[in-house]
């Protein structure tokens, strides 16, 4: 267990584990992608009442699901660079950041096109919206609030406290649905008595969430690589793989 | 398949527009997410090995100096 622990920390073996992982997950994440997608718009009925438009959910609540899950990666990771001084958590946190970002947008993107034809409107100034636009603030910020400082580990420190400041937001957006009366339907799926959605709805939607997650973890993996070989340009390992690359 | 024809694929009742620019706008974002650490571990290898060979040359060329 130590000694995993161990090589957790070590930048070289990092790099080449998430290599080797991303030779599988990248192939197997965008067959999975690409199959939800296809299950979800041409084999599944229509809604009874919201029709076809309700098709966007296999990437909206997907999306939604793995911007809250990445938000705990980069608190966790941030914490854990600031108690024991880890390098490599505060690589993770930097990594996680721009991805949880981008899955946060796409929520409220494809949650407005949803809207319109739905509620009526683009946007709402609705809790659970709310709430979810400043989890994208947030993720933007310790993405801006790294680069605007020169020096990298008091960035990597003013980061994981934002981070972690900024895990008050979770909870908000988990329960605003069920705090405020609000335009935005409730869970549908429930891991504790029974889903209020059909199995020929929820199958490919829970295939989407999990393309998701893969997504989530390829990003994740492959911001680290590339934040690893910039972070240890000078050391010898890297210096290894770049001369080998160049020799190609 | 739900859809009997491309066209009713495309329109979707009406709602065409709305789910088809949902999921490309996804596509193309999720695209980016994957292609960018991609080109910018390429650029920062071929900028590496390239620093590399430029350092072997300058110590021939110091080498050169020295005798």
């Amino acid at each position: 267990m130590w000694t995993f622990f161990h090589k957790l920390g070590s930048p070289p073996w990092l790099y080449a584990i998430a290599g080797t992982i991303l030779r599988w997950l990248v192939p197997i994440t965008l067959i999975a992608l690409v199959a939800g997608m296809i299950w979800g718009l041409l084999f599944t009925p229509p809604d009874f009442r919201q029709g076809d438009s309700y098709r966007i959910i296999y990437i909206h609540v997907p999306a939604a699901v793995v911007a809250l899950a990445g938000y705990y990666v980069m608190a966790i990771a941030g914490a854990i660079s600031l108690i024991w001084r880890m390098k490599m958590a505060d690589v993770v946190m930097r990594a996680a950041a721009p991805v949880g970002a981008a899955l946060t947008f796409i929520a409220l993107l494809t949650g407005a096109i949803w809207g319109k034809p739905t509620w009526g409107t683009w946007w709402v100034w609705d809790a659970r919206i709310t709430s979810m636009l400043i989890l994208l603030f947030l993720y933007l910020g310790v993405v801006a609030l790294y680069e605007s400082f020169d020096n990298k580990e008091a960035a990597g420190k003013a980061c994981a406290v934002l981070s972690l400041v900024g895990m008050v937001n979770i909870p908000i957006v988990y329960k605003s649905v069920d705090w405020w009366y609000s335009l935005h339907q409730p869970a549908s799926i429930k891991f504790t008595g029974e889903s209020t959605i059909d199995p020929s709805m929820l199958y490919p939607l829970l295939l989407m969430i999990a393309a998701f997650y893969a997504l989530f973890t390829c990003c994740l993996l492959m911001n680290i690589r590339a934040e690893l070989l910039q972070r240890e340009s000078r050391t010898q390992w890297v210096k290894k793989i770049a001369s080998e690359k160049g020799a190609d | 398949m739900y859809f009997d024809s491309l066209q009713g694929l495309l329109m979707m009742n009406g709602h065409g527009m709305y789910v088809w620019s949902a999921y490309l706008a996804a596509i193309a974002i999720i695209m980016t997410l994957l292609v960018v650490p991609m080109r910018r571990r390429a650029r920062l290898l071929q900028q590496l090995a390239r620093e590399a060979n430029g350092s072997e040359d300058k110590t021939v060329g110091n080498a050169r100096v020295e005798q």
